[in-house]
């Protein structure tokens, strides 16, 4: 026991986590004891003997797991462990709870965790949907309600849209560039593992007095600065979930840009990997900007700071342009990754390279720069300067060009191919494109201020966004889990199953979520727990189809679950794509390259005789590379 | 490579996005009109409507006449064409989306111009939000105040001053179908013109805590004539519950010190 204490684990966590606690607690009462105050202080946005815990003990549970011991040996100047890379891989299930600093074992760790908080999320809405489904209050009061939504929104953002796109992208993305891992690989698993932790807290916050947090996951000030305590559990958890998103952002890009195979210059790079470039420029811009919203609204609650107190000067707008400066980029870290995954899947899938691959990845740049220049149609009738709207509504509405270059481009890659649909992923990434252009549509009448002046705050909102994040995102991220699935775990899921998984989801948000735009239209608010018995029949229909969307889920899981462990084998390269990621064994192998590949040609060489993408190390030097690529994208020299 | 069949796929653009087009705008989307600025805002949405039918209209004709051409026969293990890109259409796909939002947001400058144009002898109302009521001043008509009930005359121009007195509040009549926030420590303020007689809703539209839901108040548009009578019966001490806010307090100590009132004093009595 006492020599499992010592090694970094689960043991030696549940220890640092209880001494971090302690330590907190300690501190406050301590602190305060000599201060001469109350030594627990429980006003609503005080507690500090709650929350100064709910700090130090993820820390000390990182520490005891073992999260820092490498780092803390260098900075200590003592020998550290030699990386025998004894901890590579994983072999056995428990391999999946370690601090394991494989990127497929950590891309493996997010997708299952981020699943595992949709279902959460999932049920959280189901929870809402139940008492909407007619008017008036059946079974949860206002308050709890208002948690409900705002913990709903948190979870599926923060806890799984996206991290499972970092998740799916941890795993294939080394592979695909040709590196044996991520560049900073311990970053990477203290990345994954600080997910857990705001997951956590933020779920605890039912626990708090007062309950959950509940000023939407928006959490506008003042109401959020004046909200019970489960308001500063919001506030520390997106700290965790903010630090793990950059720091995960920071190792694609150092990933991304120096540890491409030879030969991958940036026109050779998949378009995956292009649309990581992109998000993770996003995350180490925007994500401070909601981290340091949070710090304000924190800083007021529990220190007396008035940033956001009108009565002593604060200024209570200001909240919303800094959270939205983060929040609207956000929305396309949450579709990005999306966009580069239908790519590499219509393509394939096609047997065609991507049309216009060249403007494709510029269009991901442009959405890039144009993200941060519309934050404030949030705020049309927000009370901001009024000269303001007329700008980001035309920054708003050019930002629809380049996502309508993307989805013509799909449609592009369609024309002349052979589009195989036997694949559950095909399915998902087709039925993505129509999904995705009715959210994009809806999103251009959000951005004319007329209109918007009349729909925001409605269910016309409520609609619009799940239309992109279901009908979009999720769509993306359930076509990326069916395609590399194989890859993943080497065995080949239900198609079948995946059929009804298919269908069920795309029935169930039509019926869910068009409705909601009418409703929203005729002048239903969003975030009520009740509402004009007109609207009735319409919520009843809404409230069926969610809990029909929600059954099928569970449809997804059995497939995944049970075909992981015996699915048929799925072989190397089931889908016949030609990145590199299929061109290595399924798992890969640990170190996944014995030789690191060489790069010859673009990525998407479908449909010309003797073209490759790469060669693989101990394939014959002698093996034929085309002089001249038969491509029109020629590589810049 | 087979010539794509142009002609009759944009015919086939055509006739699905007119049936879609003379459905949707079967509906009456925005419900009830109350307002003068709801007539431009209908018009708006449904051009927008219209557009957007069309556009939906390619993205399925394309792709419904892809999966319908060039779906690979089973056992097929062939490749399409290696055709990678055509620059001219893609610079017609980037031009003509962009002349065509540009279009809409200028057409939605216009409208917006239209409808917050103000009136010299626009009626002012204050309008004070807080959690969970409604009050209203009428400092023109002899500084009346209402509780939870709002009384403006038909077909003249009404501004509303809000001010919210603890978190953020918005003010939405969707027959109006205006909209705007009431912000603490910031004035705000909304343009509307009645034209329709009637009682309507005010609804909170932003989140405010936990009586949200059942943020309401009633709506009366009625005759200038009916519209005095009853401004006349209403009373002048200031209600209740706002004397009960700091941010009332601090706003009517202002307005004294402005006027030249003596500092610090019991101030709001009015």
């Amino acid at each position: 026991m006492a020599a499992a204490i010592r090694q970094p684990g689960w043991y030696r966590g549940a220890l640092g986590a209880l001494l971090g606690a302690a330590f907190g607690f300690g501190l406050v009462v301590a602190l305060r004891a000599i201060s001469g105050l109350d030594v627990f202080q429980t006003e609503q946005t005080g507690y500090p003997h709650v929350i100064v815990p709910l700090i130090t003990t993820p820390f000390g549970f990182l520490f005891g797991f073992g999260a820092f011991d490498y780092w803390f040996r260098w900075a200590a100047g003592k020998p550290t462990v030699p990386e025998d890379h004894s901890g590579h891989g994983a072999t056995k299930w428990q391999d999946y709870f370690r601090f394991n600093t494989d990127h497929k074992v950590i891309g493996t760790q997010y997708v299952v965790t981020t699943l595992f908080f949709f279902l959460i999320g999932g049920l959280l809405a189901l929870l809402m949907r139940a008492e909407l489904a007619q008017p008036g209050d059946q079974i949860v009061a206002a308050n709890t309600f208002n948690g409900l939504f705002s913990t709903h929104a948190v979870v599926m953002i923060f806890l799984f849209i996206i991290p499972v796109f970092a998740g799916l992208a941890n795993y294939v993305l080394p592979l695909m560039i040709g590196a044996p891992d991520m560049a900073f690989p311990r970053l990477n698993a203290l990345s994954f593992w600080l997910l857990p932790m705001a997951g956590i807290i933020f779920l605890a916050s039912f626990l708090a007095p007062g309950g959950s947090f509940d000023a939407g996951w928006t959490g506008y000030a003042p109401l959020s600065t004046g909200a019970p305590l489960g308001q500063s559990f919001f506030n520390i958890g997106v700290q965790f979930a903010g630090a793990s998103s950059i720091a995960t952002a920071l190792n694609f890009l150092v990933t991304i840009i120096t540890m491409r195979a030879p030969g991958m210059n940036l026109w050779r790079m998949p378009l995956l990997v292009w649309a990581n470039l992109s998000t993770s420029l996003l995350v180490v811009g925007a994500t401070p900007f909601i981290a340091g919203a949070q710090f304000m609204v924190f800083f007021d609650r529990i220190l007396g700071m008035n940033f956001f107190n009108f009565l002593q000067g604060g200024d209570v707008i200001s909240y919303q342009h800094i959270f939205w400066f983060y929040s609207h980029p956000a929305v396309y870290i949450m579709m990005l990754p999306g966009f580069g995954i239908i790519s590499e899947i219509i393509s394939t899938h096609a047997r065609k390279p991507v049309f216009g691959y060249r403007l494709m990845a510029l269009a991901l740049i442009g959405i890039v720069v144009l993200s941060y220049s519309v934050w404030a149609h949030h705020m049309f009738v927000a009370g901001m300067f009024s000269w303001l709207r007329v700008p980001i509504m035309i920054t708003t509405m050019l930002i629809a060009v380049p996502t309508g270059i993307k989805v013509f481009s799909w449609l592009g890659t369609l024309f002349y191919g052979k589009i195989h649909t036997y694949s559950t992923a095909m399915l998902f990434a087709l039925a993505f494109i129509v999904t995705f252009t009715i959210g994009g549509i809806s999103g251009v009448m959000l951005g004319m201020i007329p209109i918007d002046i009349h729909v925001s705050d409605t269910y016309f909102v409520v609609a619009h966004i799940h239309f992109v994040l279901f009908g979009g995102s999720v769509f993306t991220i359930f076509a990326g889990i069916y395609h590399w699935f194989p890859k993943m775990t080497g065995r080949m899921y239900d198609e079948r199953l995946g059929r009804v998984h298919f269908w069920g989801t795309v029935v169930g948000t039509w019926f869910t979520f068009i409705p909601m735009h009418w409703i929203g239209m005729d002048g239903m608010p969003r975030r009520v727990a009740d509402y004009a018995t007109q609207y009735g029949d319409w919520n009843l229909l809404i409230s069926v189809s969610a809990f029909v969307l929600g059954a099928v889920q569970l449809v997804f899981l059995y497939n995944m679950i049970v075909s992981w462990r015996f699915g048929p084998k799925a072989g190397d390269n089931p889908w016949r794509a030609n990145s590199i990621e299929w061109l290595v064994s399924s798992p890969p192998p640990v170190f996944n390259f014995d030789e690191i590949p060489r790069v010859v040609g673009g990525p998407y060489e479908y449909g010309t005789p003797g073209a490759r993408h790469a060669i693989m190390g101990g394939e014959d030097e002698g093996a034929e590379v085309p002089k001249t690529k038969p491509s029109t994208v020629a590589a810049p020299s | 490579m087979t010539r794509l069949p142009i002609l009759k796929m944009v015919l086939a653009v055509i006739v699905l996005g007119a049936i879609q087009s003379v459905v949707l705008l079967q509906f009456d989307w925005f419900g009830d009109a109350a307002s003068t600025a709801a007539g431009p805002i209908d018009t708006l949405m449904d051009v927008t409507i219209v557009l957007s039918s069309f556009i939906f209209a390619i993205v399925c004709v394309a792709l419904g006449y892809a999966l319908i051409k060039w779906r690979a026969k089973p056992g097929d293990e062939g490749d399409g064409l290696p055709i990678h890109g055509n620059t001219r259409l893609e610079i017609v796909w980037t031009i003509i989306p962009v002349i065509i939002v540009l279009a809409l947001a200028g057409y939605s400058w216009a409208v917006l111009d239209d409808i917050e144009k103000t009136d010299s002898n626009a009626l002012h109302v204050n309008a004070y939000a807080q959690q969970f009521a409604w009050t209203f001043g009428y400092p023109e008509d002899g500084n009346k105040w209402s509780e939870g009930e709002l009384h403006v005359p038909v077909d003249r121009q009404v501004i509303f001053d809000l001010q919210a007195q603890d978190v953020i509040h918005s003010f939405w009549v969707p027959e109006w179908r205006i909209k705007k926030d009431a912000v603490p420590g910031l004035k705000t303020d909304v343009v509307v013109t009645p034209d329709k007689v009637g009682t309507y809703q005010l609804i909170c539209a932003e989140l405010c805590g936990i009586g949200h839901t059942t943020m309401r108040a009633k709506v009366v548009v009625e005759s200038q004539a009916d519209y005095d009578a009853w401004v006349k019966k209403q009373t002048t001490k200031v209600p209740e519950l706002l004397l009960t806010t700091d941010q009332f307090k601090q706003e009517q100590l202002k307005k004294e010190e402005q006027s030249g009132g003596i500092e610090g004093s019991g101030v709001v009595e009015q």
